[in-house]
């Protein structure tokens, strides 16, 4: 069997998908005391899918809009009620996002977790085990139920593997805010269902609902939506969970799950309901524009150093949604290509902080200062990452921002000069947070030990860096693969 | 051979960078020295290739982004503007180099600043040979990262650490206007290569766009917000606060960036975009105002300053406001002549106000100074000259390029020619009066300083008397040179690099100046040195009682702290934004508002709702007949009346009133 072949294997997604789970039913007969066994299995098994992925990438037809690799599994045929497998190049690069910060996590929380560690990885590659379901089902309910379904996990990482008393309020906040939003959201799949009689995301993009089921059923969609991006006002529970969550449930939260947001409102809202779409575009511009500008201002004044980067993932995520919403080629690439630099770069910030974290138990600010003196390294990682996050050009931060702009400036002009004042409000919060804990004088009343970043930190880093940089110096290697799936979604939009 | 004049430093910049721990300070020093010296006559024979003989080169090398409409090329144009600037940035950068192997000697961190230094080299060849906008800004941000790396390099200095963010920040503001001016030039032109919007420019003189709501001349909005763009970065009236805080940086950095490349980029862009600027003269005519107002402004304070380095800093703010007005009254060749010129001799000030702080041991104010003119006289002698090239004195330097600026800005006959000459001219008075006051403080006035760091003061013989003496030299010669070839009558040296709309051609207009404005910009200069050594040198009583009269004060004042451009800047706008972000939107907004609607207002209502419940349970059977006899009616009667109110009751109104529940629920406890 040579190489091609398997591009051709058509229920590759759904070997794939199961990797994970393998892993699981291997850790779950795994004696809980041989804690690097259980460490060393769940990393391989969940490392292992994104190389196959990357190779279906190598197969992935780039002039291709549909659909591809497409699987069917028949699982109530009385009801109409299927599995649908498929990528299409809008989905493929979240799951390689996936599948690469999954096992990063992992790494991060090499020697940090003490307790349950067993539970902890398994929460780790279910979550991962969802995220790709997620990204790969092409139906609606089947969609609903993975959405869900992460939340799950997720509570319990927040809410055992959190690090202070307010973690449970903290996962209180993220259940409530998610799932009151997406509660709505089943009660119109399954109004689409009575309407449509299926799910399948593909029949689905061939019906047209009338004007007011169109408008009912976005908002109900954007609900849900919306309080995964962010948007104001739902985004109060993204500083609690994150500041509570351990590292890897943060670089996860911020790295995949806001992302679940802009992915839906991508793959469903836009193609599905095109009308409403236009119609409330405004309304997203407005809402978007006060997440951009509030979140930043108030990121200035935090003293927490992961609720800053949590504020800034806000404002971030709020331009990716002027993208989405200016309905043209440039704004949503550059809105994907966005996702994914915020996708490495949050991630990235949100190790940086495990990095002092571990070292130090304390995340405020003000008792770190003059890092640099004693962790070189670690400092030109954060500068680096400083960079990126205020779309410093030749990384990926910029593209996204700049296609972005590009693409809703086309549309509205005045949202993009607003929303564009990101960049001045993003350069003094990082800047500020940066210059705080780098420079000035080293705080050796409350810093005793010096250490530098290790080897196995250093190589968390450094995919997150060369992905930033690949992706800022030749985004052509990204955006060509996604040209026809994005042109694809539009030509859904406009006919 | 293109190629490596721009990535040349680059390369020097990576070694050192990451690997400086293993060759060290003298392997990084020698490293990047040699990679800049090397970029040096590399761009020494693109000058003579596409300066001297003409041939442009454009070299493409990959596609960087494409998407729908929007292209962008990783590509190199090599024109004389470029070529020029070329070798002002590898000549400067490779003497400032060589400087700070010995300024820096002492310092830890040697390799970091070579690195550093060879970083922003290589942005700014970056920002100077981009053929397209999207490539310039990568240059323009990157000379701004490295300007703040560079300012903040003696990190654990407070000021130092204020001044790099003050640096960084106000030129994102900058940069946000520049993004907005690519962004209208991209949905418009559908494109952001020069070659390109230069073709397209003229199509679109007419047309307008709408922008915030208005209409606006498309060109005019763009060359407004591309000229906010270089009013940051060359610090004009309004962003100029960041350049005098800059100079908490080593001095090599202020010599490097903050007097001879980096701030003059904003000059380069307007000159870069003259084939947008010659199509919206509106907006020329916003350049030239701001430019002639910096200029005076900026040697108005620099009258007053006592830090050695902000004297140079604000004479350098002014000398951008000469060339910025020289572009915005369509002279853009003269702008870039002035550019070079200014590059050398300000290089020279800078380098050698080094020089006498490495003399007197780390001392910045001249009142401590004084009598230095035995004791260093090398550094004397470079420093008059800088001085002297700055003030104009004839044959220098700066004679040629700062007369001419005034003389073709009265030669355009126009009052906004007219309102930059006026202002211009005062402004060179000003600046030579400072410049003097610089040296006569410094060098010829009785020695104010502690005896045992006078006594200690000495000169150095080896890269900064080489790099000092390189410098003095163009500073004298360059423009006696270079002006027929440059700006000449009927000089073509810049081809179609800078594009100059026939009907604002006036080089033989400025020939009919009358005799008396050509020779007052010289006289007004020189009266003003020789006042200016006649008062510090013999008559330092009549400025002491000047200085403490009343009037004396107040004028002292307002120039000493810089009109208050700080103080209004801090406390207007950046503790408002300061509260805004903890009390408005964290604390009022995010804390308040939303957390009352959502989670907690939600149990507390509902827990609220519950006790009252709680009460009404009396378990009597009169109250709960009461209760449903009272309930149906008042909902009866609502119904009834919502018949009436139907077309007049907004249903968004009962949302207001929804959310205002929780407001009102949860204010009792």
């Amino acid at each position: 069997m040579n190489l091609t072949s398997l591009f051709y294997f058509q229920d590759i997604l759904f070997y794939t998908s199961f990797i994970p789970l393998i892993g699981i039913l291997l850790l779950v007969y795994v004696n809980p005391e041989q804690q690097k066994l259980l460490k060393v299995i769940a990393l391989n098994f969940s490392a292992f899918p994104f190389f196959i992925f990357l190779l279906i990438w190598g197969g992935f037809k780039k002039s291709v809009g549909t659909f591809q690799f497409v699987t069917k599994i028949l699982w109530i045929p009385v009801i109409n009620l299927n599995v649908t497998l498929g990528i299409d190049g809008i989905s493929l690069f979240f799951i390689l996002l996936t599948t690469l910060l999954i096992p990063l996590c992992i790494l991060i929380s090499w020697n940090s977790i003490y307790s349950n560690l067993k539970g902890y990885l398994i929460a780790f590659l279910i979550i991962e085990f969802f995220l790709i379901g997620v990204f790969c089902v092409l139906d609606v309910l089947m969609f609903y139920i993975f959405f869900e379904s992460i939340l799950i996990p997720m509570f319990l990482v927040i809410g055992i593997w959190g690090s202070r008393e307010r973690k449970i309020l903290a996962s209180y906040y993220f259940f409530l805010y998610t799932l009151l939003g997406s509660v709505v959201m089943l009660l119109s799949i399954l109004y689409i269902y009575n309407q449509v009689g299926t799910t399948d995301y593909e029949v689905l993009l061939t019906f047209v609902f009338s004007d007011l089921e169109q408008k009912l059923l976005w908002f109900t969609f954007f609900l849900a939506f919306a309080a995964k991006v962010p948007m104001v006002p739902v985004h109060l529970w993204l500083p609690e969970a994150h500041v509570e969550a351990p590292t890897a449930g943060s670089v996860i939260l911020a790295g995949v799950l806001l992302k679940l947001g802009t992915y839906g409102f991508i793959r469903f809202s836009l193609p599905l309901f095109p009308q409403a779409s236009f119609y409330f575009a405004p309304f997203v511009y407005t809402i978007s524009l006060m997440g951009i500008v509030y979140t930043s201002l108030t990121a200035i004044r935090q003293t927490d150093f992961k609720r800053i980067i949590a504020y800034t993932s806000v404002a971030h995520m709020n331009v990716v949604m002027l993208g989405i919403f200016s309905f043209n080629n440039v704004g949503i690439e550059g809105a994907l290509l966005q996702s994914l630099s915020h996708g490495f770069v949050a991630s990235a910030l949100f190790v940086i902080i495990g990095v002092v974290y571990e070292r130090y138990k304390t995340r405020l600010v003000k008792y770190y200062g003059g890092l640099v003196h004693t962790m070189p390294l670690y400092i030109s990682i954060f500068l680096f990452f400083t960079m990126a996050n205020i779309g410093f050009p030749g990384t990926s931060g910029f593209i996204g921002e700049f296609l972005i702009f590009a693409g809703s400036f086309k549309v509205n002009s005045s949202i993009t000069f607003f929303g564009a004042t990101g960049m001045i409000l993003g350069g003094c919060y990082a800047l500020w947070l940066f210059n705080r804990i780098a420079y000035g004088n080293l705080k050796s009343q409350y810093i005793k030990q010096a250490l530098d970043i290790n080897k196995r930190e250093l190589f968390i880093f450094l995919p997150l860096i060369c992905y930033t940089l690949i992706f800022g110096l030749i985004p052509d290697a990204y955006l060509s693969s996604i040209h026809m799936s994005v042109n694809n979604l539009i030509e859904n939009m406009y006919f | 051979m293109y190629i490596p004049l721009v990535f040349l430093s680059l390369i020097g910049f990576i070694i050192t960078g990451l690997f400086g721990r293993y060759i060290g300070p003298k392997g990084a020093a020698i490293l990047t020295t040699s990679c800049l010296i090397i970029s040096f006559f590399l761009s020494l024979f693109a000058f003579y290739e596409v300066g001297l003989m003409g041939s442009p080169v454009y070299i493409r090398l990959a596609t960087w982004v494409s998407s729908e409409v929007l292209l962008i090329n990783w590509g190199f144009l090599f024109d004389s503007l470029t070529v020029v600037m070329c070798i002002v940035v590898t000549f400067v950068s490779s003497l400032v180099h060589l400087y700070s192997i010995e300024y820096m000697s002492h310092d830890p961190h040697l390799p970091r600043f070579m690195s550093y230094l060879s970083l922003f080299t290589f942005f700014m060849l970056i920002l100077v040979t981009a053929d397209n906008f999207i490539q310039m800004f990568l240059g323009w941000e990157g000379v701004g990262l490295a300007s703040y790396l560079l300012i903040n390099f003696w990190f654990t200095r407070v000021q130092a650490n204020k001044a790099a963010i003050k640096a960084m920040i106000i030129n994102r503001i900058g940069d946000f206007c520049l993004i907005i001016a690519i962004l209208t030039m991209f949905v418009n032109f559908k494109s952001v290569d020069y070659a390109t919007v230069a073709a397209l420019a003229p199509f679109f003189k007419m047309q307008t766009v709408n922008f915030l709501n208005m209409d606006f001349n498309i060109l005019s909005l763009i060359c407004i917000f591309l000229f906010f763009g270089a009013v940051g970065k060359s610090a004009q009236l309004g962003l100029h606060t960041w350049l005098p805080d800059a100079m908490e940086g080593p001095t090599p950095v202020s010599a490097l960036i903050h007097a001879a490349t980096m701030v003059t980029a904003g000059v380069f862009l307007i000159a870069r975009c003259s084939f947008l600027f010659e199509y919206a003269p509106n907006s020329l005519q916003v350049v030239a105002v701001l430019g002639a107002s910096t200029a005076f402004f900026a040697s108005s304070v620099g009258l007053l300053q006592n830090d050695l380095k902000r004297v140079i800093a604000y004479s350098t703010c002014s000398q951008l406001g000469y060339m910025v007005f020289s572009c915005g009254l369509s002279d853009y060749a003269v702008g870039v002549f002035h550019l070079a010129n200014h590059a050398f001799f300000k290089a020279l000030l800078f380098l050698g106000a080094g020089a006498i702080i490495h003399a007197v041991n780390d001392e910045q104010d001249m009142r401590k100074m004084g009598g230095l003119k035995n004791l260093v006289p090398f550094t004397y002698s470079v420093m008059t000259i800088g001085s002297l090239a700055l003030i104009g004195f004839p044959f220098l330097a700066g004679f040629y390029s700062k007369d001419l600026i005034l003389e073709l800005a009265y030669g355009r006959f126009s009052s906004f020619g007219h309102f930059s000459y006026y202002l211009g001219t005062f402004g060179a008075f000003l600046t030579a009066f400072y410049s003097t006051r610089l040296v006569c403080l410094t060098f010829l006035v009785k020695p104010n300083g502690y005896k045992s760091v006078i006594g200690f003061a000495h000169e150095t013989f080896s890269y900064i008397f080489i790099a000092l003496c390189l410098l003095a030299i163009p500073s004298i010669f360059v423009g006696f040179y270079t002006k027929d070839m440059i700006v000449g009558v009927g000089s073509d040296f810049f081809g179609s690099a800078i594009y100059n709309n026939p009907k604002t051609l006036h080089v033989f207009d400025a020939e009919f100046v009358e005799f008396l404005f050509k020779i007052l910009p010289v006289t007004l200069s020189l009266c003003g040195a020789g006042l200016s050594f006649f008062l510090y040198n013999f008559q330092s009583s009549i400025l002491f009682y000047f200085k403490t009269s009343f009037i004396g004060r107040k004028i002292y004042s307002f120039l000493n702290k810089k009109w208050f451009f700080d103080k209004i800047y801090n406390e207007l706008f950046g503790q408002f934004f300061f509260k805004f972000g903890y009390t408005m939107s964290y604390k009022a907004i995010d804390r308040g508002t939303f957390e009352i609607i959502g989670p907690t207002g939600l149990s507390s209502v509902a827990l609220n709702v519950a006790h009252k419940l709680h009460k009404v349970q009396t378990g009597s059977l009169y109250h709960y007949t009461l209760t449903i006899l009272t309930t149906v009616a008042i909902i009866l009667s609502l119904r009834q009346c919502w018949l009436i109110f139907e077309y007049n009751v907004d249903y968004r109104g009962l949302i207001l009133i929804f959310i205002s529940f929780f407001f009102i629920l949860n204010s009792k406890n």
